[in-house]
Protein backbone atom coordinates (compact mmCIF):
# COMPACT_ATOMS: atom_id res chain seq x y z
CA UNK A 1 0.00 0.00 0.00
CA UNK A 2 1.47 3.24 -1.07
CA UNK A 3 0.44 5.88 1.39
CA UNK A 4 0.92 9.49 0.47
CA UNK A 5 1.87 11.68 3.35
CA UNK A 6 0.52 15.20 3.18
CA UNK A 7 2.79 17.58 5.00
CA UNK A 8 1.61 20.93 6.22
CA UNK A 9 3.42 23.81 4.55
CA UNK A 10 6.03 25.18 6.91
CA UNK A 11 5.32 28.57 8.33
CA UNK A 12 7.92 31.25 7.94
CA UNK A 13 9.98 31.71 11.11
CA UNK A 14 9.86 35.46 10.54
CA UNK A 15 6.09 35.68 10.80
CA UNK A 16 6.25 36.80 14.43
CA UNK A 17 8.32 39.78 13.37
CA UNK A 18 5.60 40.72 10.89
CA UNK A 19 2.92 40.38 13.56
CA UNK A 20 4.88 42.53 16.00
CA UNK A 21 5.49 45.15 13.33
CA UNK A 22 1.78 45.20 12.47
CA UNK A 23 0.87 45.54 16.14
CA UNK A 24 3.30 48.43 16.51
CA UNK A 25 1.80 50.16 13.46
CA UNK A 26 -1.70 49.81 14.91
CA UNK A 27 -0.65 51.10 18.32
CA UNK A 28 0.94 54.05 16.57
CA UNK A 29 -2.19 54.65 14.50
CA UNK A 30 -4.71 54.44 17.33
CA UNK A 31 -2.63 56.46 19.77
CA UNK A 32 -2.59 59.43 17.41
CA UNK A 33 -6.35 59.82 17.02
CA UNK A 34 -8.19 61.86 19.62
CA UNK A 35 -11.29 59.78 20.15
CA UNK A 36 -12.49 62.11 22.89
CA UNK A 37 -13.50 65.02 20.68
CA UNK A 38 -16.94 63.65 19.85
CA UNK A 39 -19.73 66.11 20.46
CA UNK A 40 -22.27 65.23 23.13
CA UNK A 41 -25.00 66.34 20.76
CA UNK A 42 -24.20 63.51 18.32
CA UNK A 43 -27.17 61.46 19.49
CA UNK A 44 -29.72 64.20 18.97
CA UNK A 45 -28.18 65.14 15.62
CA UNK A 46 -28.43 61.54 14.43
CA UNK A 47 -32.07 61.55 15.50
CA UNK A 48 -32.82 64.70 13.57
CA UNK A 49 -30.96 63.37 10.51
CA UNK A 50 -33.00 60.18 10.65
CA UNK A 51 -36.16 62.24 10.98
CA UNK A 52 -35.06 64.39 8.03
CA UNK A 53 -34.28 61.33 5.93
CA UNK A 54 -37.70 59.84 6.59
CA UNK A 55 -39.56 63.11 6.17
CA UNK A 56 -37.70 64.80 3.32
CA UNK A 57 -38.50 68.31 2.18
CA UNK A 58 -40.50 67.32 -0.92
CA UNK A 59 -41.15 70.95 -1.87
CA UNK A 60 -37.48 71.30 -2.69
CA UNK A 61 -37.70 68.85 -5.60
CA UNK A 62 -39.02 71.52 -7.90
CA UNK A 63 -39.04 75.24 -7.25
CA UNK A 64 -40.26 77.46 -10.08
CA UNK A 65 -37.61 80.14 -9.47
CA UNK A 66 -34.69 77.70 -9.79
CA UNK A 67 -31.99 76.41 -7.44
CA UNK A 68 -33.93 73.23 -6.70
CA UNK A 69 -33.08 69.56 -6.51
CA UNK A 70 -33.84 68.65 -10.11
CA UNK A 71 -31.77 71.47 -11.50
CA UNK A 72 -28.92 70.60 -9.13
CA UNK A 73 -28.97 66.98 -10.21
CA UNK A 74 -29.16 68.00 -13.87
CA UNK A 75 -26.14 70.22 -13.31
CA UNK A 76 -24.27 67.33 -11.71
CA UNK A 77 -25.19 65.05 -14.59
CA UNK A 78 -24.07 67.63 -17.14
CA UNK A 79 -20.74 68.13 -15.36
CA UNK A 80 -19.99 64.43 -15.42
CA UNK A 81 -21.13 63.94 -19.04
CA UNK A 82 -19.00 66.78 -20.31
CA UNK A 83 -16.06 65.91 -18.05
CA UNK A 84 -16.13 62.31 -19.26
CA UNK A 85 -16.37 63.31 -22.93
CA UNK A 86 -13.44 65.71 -22.62
CA UNK A 87 -11.29 63.17 -20.84
CA UNK A 88 -12.28 60.40 -23.25
CA UNK A 89 -11.01 62.52 -26.15
CA UNK A 90 -7.89 63.83 -24.41
CA UNK A 91 -6.96 60.33 -23.22
CA UNK A 92 -6.69 58.85 -26.72
CA UNK A 93 -3.34 60.45 -27.69
CA UNK A 94 -2.02 59.77 -24.17
CA UNK A 95 -2.99 56.11 -24.47
CA UNK A 96 -1.16 55.74 -27.79
CA UNK A 97 1.82 57.47 -26.20
CA UNK A 98 1.85 55.04 -23.27
CA UNK A 99 1.06 51.79 -25.13
CA UNK A 100 4.14 49.59 -25.34
CA UNK A 101 3.14 47.93 -28.63
CA UNK A 102 2.72 51.26 -30.43
CA UNK A 103 5.89 52.81 -29.10
CA UNK A 104 8.51 50.10 -29.22
CA UNK A 105 11.10 52.48 -27.81
CA UNK A 106 10.72 51.84 -24.07
CA UNK A 107 11.52 55.31 -22.70
CA UNK A 108 8.69 56.81 -24.80
CA UNK A 109 5.94 54.55 -23.47
CA UNK A 110 7.56 54.65 -20.04
CA UNK A 111 7.32 58.43 -19.78
CA UNK A 112 3.74 58.19 -20.99
CA UNK A 113 2.89 55.78 -18.20
CA UNK A 114 4.60 57.95 -15.56
CA UNK A 115 2.76 61.06 -16.79
CA UNK A 116 -0.57 59.24 -16.55
CA UNK A 117 0.08 57.97 -13.04
CA UNK A 118 1.10 61.48 -12.00
CA UNK A 119 -2.20 62.88 -13.31
CA UNK A 120 -4.04 60.04 -11.59
CA UNK A 121 -2.65 60.78 -8.15
CA UNK A 122 -3.50 64.45 -8.35
CA UNK A 123 -6.84 64.67 -6.47
CA UNK A 124 -9.72 66.04 -8.55
CA UNK A 125 -10.83 68.32 -5.73
CA UNK A 126 -7.44 70.01 -5.70
CA UNK A 127 -7.63 70.33 -9.49
CA UNK A 128 -11.07 71.87 -9.08
CA UNK A 129 -9.62 74.37 -6.58
CA UNK A 130 -7.00 75.38 -9.15
CA UNK A 131 -9.50 75.63 -12.01
CA UNK A 132 -11.80 77.75 -9.86
CA UNK A 133 -8.95 80.23 -9.62
CA UNK A 134 -8.69 80.21 -13.42
CA UNK A 135 -12.28 80.27 -14.67
CA UNK A 136 -14.11 81.31 -11.52
CA UNK A 137 -16.44 79.21 -9.36
CA UNK A 138 -19.15 77.29 -11.17
CA UNK A 139 -19.88 74.15 -13.10
CA UNK A 140 -17.26 74.76 -15.76
CA UNK A 141 -14.44 74.51 -13.22
CA UNK A 142 -15.88 71.16 -12.18
CA UNK A 143 -16.04 69.99 -15.79
CA UNK A 144 -12.39 70.87 -16.34
CA UNK A 145 -11.29 69.23 -13.09
CA UNK A 146 -13.09 65.98 -13.92
CA UNK A 147 -11.92 66.15 -17.52
CA UNK A 148 -8.28 66.47 -16.55
CA UNK A 149 -8.27 64.09 -13.58
CA UNK A 150 -10.01 61.26 -15.48
CA UNK A 151 -7.30 61.31 -18.14
CA UNK A 152 -4.98 59.57 -15.68
CA UNK A 153 -7.18 56.53 -15.25
CA UNK A 154 -8.72 56.47 -18.73
CA UNK A 155 -5.35 56.82 -20.45
CA UNK A 156 -3.98 53.89 -18.48
CA UNK A 157 -6.96 51.63 -19.21
CA UNK A 158 -7.07 52.69 -22.88
CA UNK A 159 -3.36 51.91 -23.19
CA UNK A 160 -3.96 48.43 -21.76
CA UNK A 161 -6.77 47.97 -24.28
CA UNK A 162 -4.41 48.94 -27.12
CA UNK A 163 -1.73 46.58 -25.80
CA UNK A 164 -4.18 43.68 -25.94
CA UNK A 165 -5.16 43.99 -29.62
CA UNK A 166 -4.77 41.20 -32.11
CA UNK A 167 -1.77 41.81 -34.38
CA UNK A 168 -3.32 39.96 -37.34
CA UNK A 169 -5.32 42.78 -38.94
CA UNK A 170 -2.44 45.28 -38.74
CA UNK A 171 -0.01 42.77 -40.25
CA UNK A 172 -2.45 42.01 -43.06
CA UNK A 173 -2.88 45.70 -43.80
CA UNK A 174 0.87 46.25 -43.61
CA UNK A 175 1.40 43.42 -46.10
CA UNK A 176 -1.15 45.02 -48.41
CA UNK A 177 0.86 48.25 -48.33
CA UNK A 178 -1.13 50.41 -45.92
CA UNK A 179 0.50 53.41 -44.33
CA UNK A 180 0.52 54.15 -40.60
CA UNK A 181 -2.64 56.22 -40.61
CA UNK A 182 -4.56 53.53 -42.52
CA UNK A 183 -3.28 50.93 -40.05
CA UNK A 184 -4.60 53.00 -37.20
CA UNK A 185 -7.96 53.66 -38.82
CA UNK A 186 -8.75 50.20 -40.21
CA UNK A 187 -6.90 47.81 -37.90
CA UNK A 188 -6.40 49.38 -34.49
CA UNK A 189 -9.43 51.62 -33.96
CA UNK A 190 -12.15 49.05 -34.81
CA UNK A 191 -10.60 46.68 -32.27
CA UNK A 192 -10.24 49.14 -29.41
CA UNK A 193 -13.34 51.28 -29.86
CA UNK A 194 -15.85 49.05 -27.98
CA UNK A 195 -13.37 48.72 -25.13
CA UNK A 196 -12.78 52.48 -25.06
CA UNK A 197 -16.52 53.13 -24.88
CA UNK A 198 -17.01 50.59 -22.11
CA UNK A 199 -14.14 52.04 -20.06
CA UNK A 200 -15.47 55.56 -20.57
CA UNK A 201 -18.91 54.52 -19.34
CA UNK A 202 -17.34 53.00 -16.23
CA UNK A 203 -15.49 56.25 -15.69
CA UNK A 204 -18.76 58.13 -16.16
CA UNK A 205 -20.20 56.17 -13.25
CA UNK A 206 -17.23 57.22 -11.12
CA UNK A 207 -17.38 60.80 -12.34
CA UNK A 208 -21.02 61.25 -11.41
CA UNK A 209 -20.11 60.33 -7.83
CA UNK A 210 -17.27 62.86 -7.89
CA UNK A 211 -19.50 65.50 -9.44
CA UNK A 212 -21.87 65.33 -6.48
CA UNK A 213 -19.10 66.46 -4.15
CA UNK A 214 -17.43 69.05 -6.39
CA UNK A 215 -20.01 71.54 -5.20
CA UNK A 216 -18.56 71.41 -1.67
CA UNK A 217 -15.75 73.65 -2.85
CA UNK A 218 -17.84 75.69 -5.29
CA UNK A 219 -17.35 73.76 -8.52
CA UNK A 220 -21.03 73.41 -9.35
CA UNK A 221 -23.62 70.69 -9.06
CA UNK A 222 -25.77 69.41 -6.24
CA UNK A 223 -22.91 69.56 -3.72
CA UNK A 224 -23.33 73.30 -3.15
CA UNK A 225 -26.94 73.18 -1.85
CA UNK A 226 -26.06 70.02 0.08
CA UNK A 227 -23.14 71.51 2.00
CA UNK A 228 -25.25 74.61 2.59
CA UNK A 229 -28.10 72.52 4.01
CA UNK A 230 -25.63 70.56 6.16
CA UNK A 231 -24.06 73.71 7.56
CA UNK A 232 -27.41 75.33 8.31
CA UNK A 233 -28.77 72.02 9.71
CA UNK A 234 -31.75 71.78 7.40
CA UNK A 235 -31.95 68.01 7.84
CA UNK A 236 -35.13 67.57 5.80
CA UNK A 237 -33.38 69.24 2.89
CA UNK A 238 -30.28 67.09 3.41
CA UNK A 239 -32.61 64.10 3.34
CA UNK A 240 -34.21 64.97 0.01
CA UNK A 241 -30.85 65.78 -1.61
CA UNK A 242 -29.33 62.50 -0.42
CA UNK A 243 -32.37 60.66 -1.70
CA UNK A 244 -32.04 62.41 -5.05
CA UNK A 245 -28.33 61.56 -5.31
CA UNK A 246 -28.86 57.90 -4.42
CA UNK A 247 -31.72 57.53 -6.91
CA UNK A 248 -29.85 59.30 -9.70
CA UNK A 249 -26.66 57.27 -9.23
CA UNK A 250 -28.60 54.00 -9.02
CA UNK A 251 -30.41 54.75 -12.28
CA UNK A 252 -27.20 55.79 -14.03
CA UNK A 253 -25.43 52.64 -12.82
CA UNK A 254 -28.25 50.46 -14.14
CA UNK A 255 -28.29 52.13 -17.56
CA UNK A 256 -24.55 52.21 -17.90
CA UNK A 257 -24.21 48.61 -16.74
CA UNK A 258 -26.75 47.46 -19.33
CA UNK A 259 -25.01 49.36 -22.13
CA UNK A 260 -21.61 48.03 -21.10
CA UNK A 261 -22.90 44.47 -21.14
CA UNK A 262 -24.03 45.01 -24.73
CA UNK A 263 -20.70 46.54 -25.76
CA UNK A 264 -18.33 43.78 -24.69
CA UNK B 1 -18.05 15.87 -59.47
CA UNK B 2 -16.63 16.83 -56.17
CA UNK B 3 -15.45 20.08 -57.64
CA UNK B 4 -18.95 20.80 -58.83
CA UNK B 5 -20.38 20.28 -55.36
CA UNK B 6 -17.75 22.52 -53.88
CA UNK B 7 -18.63 25.29 -56.28
CA UNK B 8 -22.24 24.94 -55.49
CA UNK B 9 -21.67 25.24 -51.74
CA UNK B 10 -19.57 28.28 -52.47
CA UNK B 11 -22.40 29.91 -54.33
CA UNK B 12 -24.72 28.96 -51.57
CA UNK B 13 -22.40 30.51 -48.99
CA UNK B 14 -22.28 33.72 -50.91
CA UNK B 15 -26.01 34.17 -50.89
CA UNK B 16 -26.15 33.45 -47.13
CA UNK B 17 -23.41 35.96 -46.45
CA UNK B 18 -24.36 38.25 -43.55
CA UNK B 19 -25.33 41.71 -44.58
CA UNK B 20 -23.09 44.47 -43.27
CA UNK B 21 -24.57 45.97 -40.11
CA UNK B 22 -26.83 48.90 -40.74
CA UNK B 23 -25.37 52.34 -40.41
CA UNK B 24 -28.56 53.85 -38.98
CA UNK B 25 -27.82 52.66 -35.45
CA UNK B 26 -24.39 54.26 -35.48
CA UNK B 27 -25.79 57.56 -36.72
CA UNK B 28 -28.46 57.53 -34.02
CA UNK B 29 -25.85 56.84 -31.35
CA UNK B 30 -23.71 59.68 -32.67
CA UNK B 31 -26.69 62.05 -32.65
CA UNK B 32 -27.60 61.01 -29.11
CA UNK B 33 -24.05 61.59 -27.86
CA UNK B 34 -23.82 64.96 -29.61
CA UNK B 35 -27.16 65.98 -28.11
CA UNK B 36 -25.90 64.96 -24.67
CA UNK B 37 -22.72 66.99 -25.13
CA UNK B 38 -24.62 70.00 -26.41
CA UNK B 39 -27.13 69.85 -23.56
CA UNK B 40 -24.42 69.42 -20.97
CA UNK B 41 -22.37 72.31 -22.23
CA UNK B 42 -25.47 74.51 -22.16
CA UNK B 43 -26.22 73.41 -18.61
CA UNK B 44 -22.70 73.99 -17.30
CA UNK B 45 -22.09 77.23 -19.23
CA UNK B 46 -19.00 75.67 -20.69
CA UNK B 47 -17.10 78.10 -22.83
CA UNK B 48 -13.63 77.38 -23.98
CA UNK B 49 -13.16 81.05 -24.71
CA UNK B 50 -13.44 81.52 -20.96
CA UNK B 51 -10.84 78.85 -20.44
CA UNK B 52 -8.45 80.64 -22.78
CA UNK B 53 -9.03 84.01 -21.17
CA UNK B 54 -8.61 82.31 -17.80
CA UNK B 55 -5.38 80.64 -18.86
CA UNK B 56 -3.12 83.56 -17.92
CA UNK B 57 -4.71 83.53 -14.44
CA UNK B 58 -3.90 79.90 -14.08
CA UNK B 59 -0.38 80.34 -15.38
CA UNK B 60 0.03 83.12 -12.89
CA UNK B 61 -1.14 80.77 -10.16
CA UNK B 62 1.28 78.09 -11.23
CA UNK B 63 4.08 80.65 -11.31
CA UNK B 64 3.25 81.66 -7.75
CA UNK B 65 3.39 78.03 -6.69
CA UNK B 66 7.03 77.78 -7.64
CA UNK B 67 9.42 77.68 -5.97
CA UNK B 68 7.62 75.76 -3.22
CA UNK B 69 8.21 77.06 0.29
CA UNK B 70 9.89 73.99 1.75
CA UNK B 71 9.96 75.41 5.28
CA UNK B 72 6.19 74.77 5.45
CA UNK B 73 6.93 71.07 5.30
CA UNK B 74 7.42 70.86 9.10
CA UNK B 75 3.87 72.13 9.68
CA UNK B 76 2.17 69.53 7.53
CA UNK B 77 4.06 66.37 8.53
CA UNK B 78 1.63 65.93 11.41
CA UNK B 79 -1.34 66.28 9.04
CA UNK B 80 0.13 63.72 6.68
CA UNK B 81 0.68 61.21 9.49
CA UNK B 82 -2.90 61.76 10.59
CA UNK B 83 -4.04 61.05 7.03
CA UNK B 84 -2.19 57.73 7.02
CA UNK B 85 -3.53 56.86 10.47
CA UNK B 86 -7.09 57.59 9.34
CA UNK B 87 -6.70 55.44 6.23
CA UNK B 88 -5.20 52.60 8.26
CA UNK B 89 -7.87 52.58 10.97
CA UNK B 90 -10.71 53.09 8.50
CA UNK B 91 -9.50 50.23 6.32
CA UNK B 92 -9.05 47.90 9.30
CA UNK B 93 -12.43 48.49 10.91
CA UNK B 94 -14.11 48.45 7.52
CA UNK B 95 -12.50 45.13 6.65
CA UNK B 96 -13.65 43.55 9.91
CA UNK B 97 -17.20 44.76 9.35
CA UNK B 98 -17.08 43.66 5.71
CA UNK B 99 -16.46 39.99 6.53
CA UNK B 100 -19.97 39.16 7.81
CA UNK B 101 -21.54 41.53 5.26
CA UNK B 102 -19.86 39.80 2.35
CA UNK B 103 -21.06 36.38 3.55
CA UNK B 104 -24.62 37.69 3.60
CA UNK B 105 -24.21 39.11 0.10
CA UNK B 106 -22.76 36.03 -1.62
CA UNK B 107 -25.58 34.11 -3.29
CA UNK B 108 -23.96 30.71 -2.65
CA UNK B 109 -23.19 31.25 1.05
CA UNK B 110 -25.98 33.47 2.36
CA UNK B 111 -27.82 31.77 5.24
CA UNK B 112 -31.22 32.89 3.97
CA UNK B 113 -32.71 34.24 0.77
CA UNK B 114 -34.38 37.37 2.08
CA UNK B 115 -31.35 38.32 4.16
CA UNK B 116 -29.30 38.04 0.96
CA UNK B 117 -31.61 40.32 -1.02
CA UNK B 118 -31.85 42.82 1.81
CA UNK B 119 -28.09 43.06 2.35
CA UNK B 120 -27.42 43.33 -1.39
CA UNK B 121 -29.88 46.20 -1.64
CA UNK B 122 -28.41 48.00 1.38
CA UNK B 123 -24.87 47.50 0.12
CA UNK B 124 -25.75 48.90 -3.29
CA UNK B 125 -27.34 51.95 -1.69
CA UNK B 126 -24.34 52.55 0.55
CA UNK B 127 -22.02 52.24 -2.42
CA UNK B 128 -23.76 55.07 -4.26
CA UNK B 129 -22.74 57.63 -1.63
CA UNK B 130 -19.28 59.12 -2.28
CA UNK B 131 -16.80 59.05 0.63
CA UNK B 132 -16.49 62.82 0.86
CA UNK B 133 -20.26 63.13 1.15
CA UNK B 134 -20.25 60.60 3.98
CA UNK B 135 -17.47 62.58 5.63
CA UNK B 136 -19.46 65.82 5.35
CA UNK B 137 -22.46 64.17 7.02
CA UNK B 138 -20.35 62.61 9.77
CA UNK B 139 -18.66 65.97 10.39
CA UNK B 140 -22.00 67.58 11.02
CA UNK B 141 -22.89 64.75 13.41
CA UNK B 142 -19.66 64.28 15.35
CA UNK B 143 -17.93 67.62 14.87
CA UNK B 144 -14.60 68.45 13.24
CA UNK B 145 -11.65 66.09 13.52
CA UNK B 146 -10.35 62.79 12.26
CA UNK B 147 -13.11 60.62 13.80
CA UNK B 148 -15.79 61.48 11.19
CA UNK B 149 -13.16 60.90 8.51
CA UNK B 150 -12.40 57.46 9.89
CA UNK B 151 -16.10 56.64 9.98
CA UNK B 152 -16.56 57.75 6.38
CA UNK B 153 -13.61 55.64 5.27
CA UNK B 154 -14.96 52.69 7.26
CA UNK B 155 -18.32 52.83 5.50
CA UNK B 156 -16.63 53.25 2.14
CA UNK B 157 -14.31 50.29 2.87
CA UNK B 158 -17.23 48.06 3.84
CA UNK B 159 -18.90 48.87 0.53
CA UNK B 160 -15.84 48.26 -1.63
CA UNK B 161 -14.41 45.16 0.08
CA UNK B 162 -17.81 43.49 0.41
CA UNK B 163 -18.51 44.01 -3.28
CA UNK B 164 -15.13 42.71 -4.44
CA UNK B 165 -15.24 39.75 -2.04
CA UNK B 166 -18.78 38.56 -2.72
CA UNK B 167 -18.03 38.52 -6.43
CA UNK B 168 -15.01 36.36 -5.65
CA UNK B 169 -16.97 34.15 -3.23
CA UNK B 170 -19.51 33.36 -5.91
CA UNK B 171 -16.79 31.81 -8.07
CA UNK B 172 -15.20 29.53 -5.44
CA UNK B 173 -15.01 25.76 -5.69
CA UNK B 174 -17.94 24.11 -3.90
CA UNK B 175 -16.04 20.86 -3.34
CA UNK B 176 -14.43 21.61 0.05
CA UNK B 177 -17.70 23.04 1.40
CA UNK B 178 -19.65 19.96 0.35
CA UNK B 179 -17.00 17.69 1.86
CA UNK B 180 -17.20 19.60 5.14
CA UNK B 181 -21.00 19.43 5.09
CA UNK B 182 -20.83 15.68 4.49
CA UNK B 183 -18.41 15.32 7.39
CA UNK B 184 -20.84 17.17 9.62
CA UNK B 185 -19.22 20.62 9.72
CA UNK B 186 -21.42 23.48 10.87
CA UNK B 187 -21.75 26.86 9.14
CA UNK B 188 -18.75 28.44 10.88
CA UNK B 189 -16.55 25.42 10.25
CA UNK B 190 -17.54 25.34 6.60
CA UNK B 191 -16.58 28.99 6.23
CA UNK B 192 -13.31 28.75 8.16
CA UNK B 193 -12.01 25.51 6.58
CA UNK B 194 -13.85 25.45 3.24
CA UNK B 195 -14.02 29.09 2.13
CA UNK B 196 -11.29 31.10 3.83
CA UNK B 197 -8.32 29.13 2.43
CA UNK B 198 -9.67 29.65 -1.09
CA UNK B 199 -9.97 33.41 -0.93
CA UNK B 200 -7.28 34.37 1.61
CA UNK B 201 -4.70 35.72 -0.82
CA UNK B 202 -7.19 37.60 -2.96
CA UNK B 203 -8.87 39.05 0.08
CA UNK B 204 -5.57 40.43 1.41
CA UNK B 205 -4.94 41.90 -1.99
CA UNK B 206 -8.34 43.65 -1.90
CA UNK B 207 -7.54 45.03 1.55
CA UNK B 208 -4.25 46.47 0.36
CA UNK B 209 -5.92 47.92 -2.72
CA UNK B 210 -8.62 49.53 -0.56
CA UNK B 211 -5.94 50.94 1.71
CA UNK B 212 -4.30 52.60 -1.31
CA UNK B 213 -7.64 54.14 -2.31
CA UNK B 214 -8.31 55.22 1.26
CA UNK B 215 -5.00 57.06 1.52
CA UNK B 216 -5.94 59.08 -1.55
CA UNK B 217 -9.41 59.71 -0.17
CA UNK B 218 -8.11 60.64 3.30
CA UNK B 219 -5.83 63.24 1.72
CA UNK B 220 -8.85 65.30 0.64
CA UNK B 221 -11.28 64.54 3.47
CA UNK B 222 -9.88 67.54 5.34
CA UNK B 223 -11.58 69.83 2.83
CA UNK B 224 -14.86 69.16 4.61
CA UNK B 225 -13.22 69.29 8.05
CA UNK B 226 -12.71 65.57 8.56
CA UNK B 227 -9.05 65.66 9.54
CA UNK B 228 -5.84 64.90 7.74
CA UNK B 229 -3.72 66.92 5.36
CA UNK B 230 -6.73 68.25 3.46
CA UNK B 231 -7.33 70.79 6.22
CA UNK B 232 -4.25 72.68 5.12
CA UNK B 233 -5.47 73.31 1.57
CA UNK B 234 -8.06 75.77 2.69
CA UNK B 235 -5.71 77.37 5.18
CA UNK B 236 -3.09 78.08 2.52
CA UNK B 237 -5.37 78.81 -0.43
CA UNK B 238 -7.44 81.17 1.68
CA UNK B 239 -4.41 83.29 2.44
CA UNK B 240 -3.23 83.05 -1.19
CA UNK B 241 -0.05 81.31 -0.09
CA UNK B 242 0.24 79.16 -3.18
CA UNK B 243 3.86 78.27 -2.55
CA UNK B 244 2.72 76.50 0.61
CA UNK B 245 -0.12 74.79 -1.27
CA UNK B 246 2.46 73.48 -3.67
CA UNK B 247 4.37 71.84 -0.81
CA UNK B 248 1.17 70.12 0.33
CA UNK B 249 0.41 68.86 -3.17
CA UNK B 250 3.93 67.58 -3.77
CA UNK B 251 4.11 65.90 -0.37
CA UNK B 252 0.74 64.21 -0.90
CA UNK B 253 1.79 63.03 -4.36
CA UNK B 254 5.02 61.59 -3.00
CA UNK B 255 3.33 59.72 -0.16
CA UNK B 256 0.50 58.41 -2.35
CA UNK B 257 2.91 57.22 -5.04
CA UNK B 258 5.09 55.53 -2.41
CA UNK B 259 2.16 53.72 -0.79
CA UNK B 260 0.80 52.74 -4.20
CA UNK B 261 4.17 51.34 -5.18
CA UNK B 262 4.56 49.38 -1.94
CA UNK B 263 0.97 48.13 -2.20
CA UNK B 264 1.38 47.00 -5.80
CA UNK B 265 4.61 45.14 -4.98
CA UNK B 266 3.00 43.42 -1.98
CA UNK B 267 -0.06 42.48 -4.01
CA UNK B 268 2.13 41.00 -6.73
CA UNK B 269 3.83 38.84 -4.09
CA UNK B 270 0.49 37.73 -2.65
CA UNK B 271 -1.09 36.47 -5.86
Amino acid sequence: MNQVMITKPRKSPYRWLVYIALLAVYIWAFSGIPFTGIKETAGTVIQSIARGLFAPDWDYVYLPEGEDLLRGLLDTLAISVLGTVISALVSIPFAFWAATNINRFRPVSGTGKVTLSFVRTFPELVMALLFIKAVGPGSFAGVLALGLHSVGMLGKLYAEEIENIDRGPSEALLAAGANRLQLLWFAVLPQVLPGFLSISLLRFEINIRSATILGFIGAGGIGTPLIFALNTRHWDRVGIILLGIVIMITIIDLISGAVRKKLV
Amino acid sequence: MSLHIKMETNVHNQSARPKPPGRIKHYLTAVLILALIWGSSRQTDASFAELFTGMPNMMDLLKQMFPPRWSYFDNIVHGMLETIRMALIGTTIGTIVAIPVTLLCASNLAPSRWLYHLSRLLLNLVRTIPDLLLAAIFVSVFGLGPVPGILALTVFTVGLISKLTYELLETIDRGPIEALTAAGGNYIQRIVYGVVPQIQANFMSFVLYTFEINVRAAAVLGLVGAGGIGLYYEATLGFLEYDKTCVIILFTLAVVLLIDYAGTKLREKLL
